[in-house]
């Protein structure tokens, strides 16, 4: 089934993580935990409302207070106007949103939103203070959910907003911020000459990418003007321009120090505090950190949007699919910028073939925070209805799920989601691997149902830089710009040991700050050990080309005579090692390093199917998980545990997502469940172990076959614990989350 | 609001440290002490990420103010190892790749060191249960379980071995 394996020392094996001592230990600095000579604690005022113009601020109090040594508001911030930066994946976000997610300017727009923030000489003075700020509010209507925020009479947000994406340019402005569409073929024929139809309507809850580190950051500015900032986040190159645009500074002027990160899951590649740090230290002359309460993340930071997606899907009688009818609306919160409905409308049947498609997406804005990236942004929502779709045309035209999606699927060669052809991709394996997968036949108990599901994302190239470099002994230096967020310093040791032919253990990475490196995107879009893993191979090879020319010159013989074999130069029976040629740099030419660039645009999709078995208590509505097996194409798994441990840690986020998880409103506007208590994601005890099969069909454009393997696993999930719990009770599942109540009304409303 | 002084045992050594009378042991740990291993994820009782063990028993330092410390024996992440010699949980995180982000793995090593130190043979779900009060956002779980059934396996060897 998967492509005969080279012969690798070291790729697809499981060494200990570089970085995995400071870690077990807890010696390793994570944002929160970072401490600058002299530093200040800072807190920040949010708004108690939903929607409100800010009429004023007094501040006066906040400052007299003894220990308060700067409050900053909107004032303090330069207005930088509608201009683009750019941010997280690939993906330019706009100056006067990004700015107004630090601190609000004139005008409130959700519940959490910062207004005011203060240094003090401790946390307890500075909570002090922010009670003394007095903010003069007119409280204006809110709306929360989609259906509210889409109607035409809605209370629109931005008077400054105008639909986008239509035919015409309206007059008034809307909280339907964009349309995208993509439509071929003639879809509304095909469904209507289709053997089986299958229409519904699909509703999912904003939910929160939910890593377990808060934000947090230390930044220190100088009265020449430059300054530092010490964060955790999943790119300290983007927290730089976005920190510098925000302040109308060059990048230049800012250091970004990358800390460990605490998981971020997408949630992490935006700014929230380090602009307000950067001010309350200009103002205070001294380090402020500036670190979020878990309630802070919840309320003020990026969930995954909600969706209300109504679907039309129609096969012929032998199972090909004809047509299909989409239409969702996209939860995105206060301010515009809605890649997630681009890769939603572009994702959602992009890993099948459907000759005649109408795909409409909506950017719905409401007085919730912004929609953020989270793992695959947008696409869990629409697999969602594809998904379920798929499952009850299998039921209608009694044909095996998988064998219904083995129809269909794309291979290599057709056009894919992102409209060009795919190379080598893996997903028909993947369906052939979860047929045969023992979990698939395995027999079922009472009152439990299996589904299966299948979903794709497109995956990411972007650009990065790495250095590597010999020290003396012949131990190797990896320097990149990566944040290693799970395990990516192993894999970039792995390379690099690989392709030198040393033991792993010779080899260090470091990641280094916005000044010792040259720029690489964020760690997201799966990209990392793609793209940052190419430009780290790179250095390395031209590490070895200078090896050979040392090698060369050392034993005085033409340089493409020599060759690298197994960590050493080796021209006829003379061999020089790694080590030897390290120790004689000195004398034959200087220090051996090399840098490499790289922006790579020849990644590949992934694919992934699921199956769930779960269990429904027909007293209570209680859904139990039972199994859970995870089948992907992974391309080829450079450290096997980490490439494991993405399927199952996205598997069960997305598990969460449909059962438990959702941001909860109250008619005043408000978050209601803003804590681990009542925002409930797994626990250890709602887990079975998840199963993990590794389908490798490398990626010939890497040089280890590798596709990127973390924003796939979160696609599937939610179609396969809907269709298992609706294979378990005979009941279609449109609604996430699947919560007991909400099953417990489903079975009685059927009695 | 004058400070309170606070005496007591911090893995095995004695420590003093001065405290606003409503300070969280966790803040006492992190701030005071500079003991950052502890991490915060909540500060309410959710998570996890804060676990040590006073006096015998596995808590959220959040939840306990820190003058409740005073006379009394509180282990962190930092006095697990000993010297450089990792425990047998730290070692099998490490193998199982159970850590991604790593984050909440000081908390999750605490809580399974104390379960083992009082049941060296648990089952899968008695692991899980037990570990039902820390979140790990990246891993699933998954390796997490393994680790310390499979840290339990070797502790009981060693056990064996040593009788
Ligand atoms: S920080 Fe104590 S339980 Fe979360
Ligand atoms: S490893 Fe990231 S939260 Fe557990």
């Amino acid at each position: 089934m998967n492509a005969p394996k080279q012969n690798f020392r070291l790729v697809g094996t499981r060494p200990v993580r570089p970085d995995g001592i400071d870690k077990v230990t807890g010696k390793a600095i994570y944002g929160p935990d970072y401490v600058a000579a002299g530093m200040l604690q800072g807190a920040v005022l949010r708004s108690p409302h939903p929607h409100a113009k800010i009429r004023g601020i007094d501040t006066k109090r906040a400052e007299a207070l003894p220990g308060v040594k700067a409050v900053v508001t909107g004032a303090d911030f330069p207005q930088a106007g509608d201009k683009m930066v750019s941010g997280g994946e690939g993906g330019a976000a706009n100056l006067r949103y990004v700015t107004q997610k630090c601190m609000a300017i004139g005008k409130v727009f959700y519940e959490g939103q910062a207004v005011a923030a203060v240094a003090a000489t401790s946390r307890a003075i500075a909570d002090e203070a922010l009670k003394l700020i007095e903010v003069d509010y007119e409280v204006l209507p809110h709306v929360i959910s989609i259906e509210d925020a889409f109607r035409d009479d809605a209370p629109p947000l931005h008077d400054d907003v105008f639909t986008q994406g239509l035919a015409e340019k309206p007059e008034k402005p809307s909280n339907r911020s964009m349309r995208f569409a993509i439509e071929r073929g003639d879809a509304a024929s095909a469904i209507a000459g289709a053997a089986a139809i299958f229409s519904g309507h699909f509703t999912l809850q904003p939910v929160h990418q939910g890593y377990i580190e808060p934000h947090a950051c230390v930044a220190s500015w100088n009265a020449d003007g430059q300054g530092q900032v010490w964060c955790s986040s999943q790119g300290h190159f983007a927290i730089r321009s976005m920190t510098a645009g925000v302040l109308g500074i060059g990048v230049a002027d800012i250091r970004v120090q990358p800390l460990e990160i605490g998981g971020g899951f997408g949630g992490k590649t935006t700014i929230y505090l380090e602009p307000v740090a950067m001010l309350l230290s200009k103002k205070s002359g001294r380090p402020v950190r500036l670190a979020m309460r878990r309630d802070d993340v919840f309320r003020s930071t990026g969930p995954a949007p909600g969706a209300e997606i109504d679907i039309t899907l129609a096969a012929a009688a032998d199972g090909t699919l004809v047509g299909a009818e989409i239409e969702l609306k996209y939860h995105g919160g206060a301010f515009p910028g809605a890649n997630e409905v681009y890769s939603g409308v572009g994702t959602g049947l992009g890993h099948y073939k459907v000759p005649n498609a109408s795909i409409v997406g909506w950017n719905v804005l409401s007085n919730i925070p912004t929609m953020h990236a989270y793992r695959a942004p947008g696409a869990p929502q629409i697999n969602f209805a594809v998904e379920s779709a798929m499952d009850e045309l299998a039921h209608k035209l009694g044909i095996d799920p998988i064998d219904l999606r083995l129809k269909n699927i794309v291979r290599p060669g057709d056009i894919g989601g992102s409209g060009v052809p795919l190379g080598a991709i893996g997903y028909a394996e993947s369906l052939e691997a979860a047929k045969a997968h023992p979990h698939y036949s395995a027999l079922l108990g009472p009152n439990q149902g299996r589904g299966v599901a299948c979903g794709a994302w497109g995956n990411y190239g972007g650009a990065s830089t790495a250095a590597v470099s010999l020290g003396e002994d012949g131990s190797v230096l990896v320097t990149e710009g990566s944040p290693d967020i799970g395990g990516s310093r192993a894999s970039m040791a792995i390379m690099t040991a690989e392709t030198l032919g040393i033991p792993y253990e010779k080899v260090r990475v470091t990641i280094a700050d916005t000044s010792s490196i040259g720029f690489s995107m964020v760690t997201g879009g799966s990209r990392v050990t793609f793209a940052t893993g190419k430009a780290v191979v790179q250095a390395t090879q031209s590490v070895i080309a200078i090896l050979k020319d040392r090698a060369a010159k050392l034993l005085g013989v033409p340089a493409e005579e020599v060759e690298w074999v197994d960590g050493a130069a080796v021209h006829g029976d003379q061999s020089l090692t790694l080590a030897q040629l390290a120790a004689k740099a000195g004398t034959s030419g200087g220090p051996i390093s090399a840098e490499a660039m790289v922006d790579p645009h020849d990644w590949l999709p992934g694919f992934g199917v699921h199956i769930c078995d779960t269990e429904v208590d027909n007293e209570t509505g209680q859904v139990m998980l039972k199994r859970y097996t995870v089948v992907q194409d992974v391309g080829r798994a450079i450290h096997a545990d980490y490439v494991e441990g993405q399927m199952q840690g996205g598997a069960v986020q997305g598990i969460g997502w449909a059962l438990n998880e959702a941001y909860v409103y109250t008619g005043a506007g408000k978050l209601d469940n803003a804590g681990f208590l009542d925002y409930r994601m797994p626990v250890a005890s709602d887990m079975p172990m998840i199963d993990t099969v590794m389908v490798e069909v490398p990626n010939p454009a890497h040089p280890y076959g590798v596709k990127g393997v973390g924003e796939v696993p979160i696609v599937p999930p939610l179609a396969a614990v809907g269709n298992s719990v609706s294979a378990a009770t005979g009941l279609r599942m449109t609604e996430l989350p699947i919560t007991p109540d909400r099953v417990y009304g489903l079975l009685r409303a059927a009695e | 609001m004058s400070k309170l002084l606070v005496s007591t045992t911090v893995n095995g050594d004695p420590q003093q440290f001065l405290c606003d009378p409503d300070t969280t042991l966790l803040d006492a740990l992190r701030e005071e002490m500079g003991l950052t291993g502890s991490k915060e994820g909540c500060g309410s009782g959710d998570c996890g990420a804060c676990t040590v063990v006073l006096d015998g028993e596995m808590v959220c330092s959040c939840l306990v103010l820190a003058p409740e410390a005073e006379g009394r024996q509180i282990a962190t992440i930092e006095g697990v190892a000993e010297g450089s010699q990792l425990h047998p949980v730290q070692r099998k995180f490490l193998e199982h790749g159970a850590l991604q982000c790593g984050f909440c793995t000081p908390g999750f090593i605490m809580a399974s060191k104390a379960l083992l130190d009082r049941n060296p043979n648990p089952s899968e779900s008695e692991v899980r249960y037990w570990l039902a009060g820390n979140l790990c956002r990246c891993t699933g779980y998954d390796k997490i379980v393994r680790a310390v059934m499979d840290a339990a396996a070797e502790l009981r060897q060693d056990r064996r071995t040593a009788a």
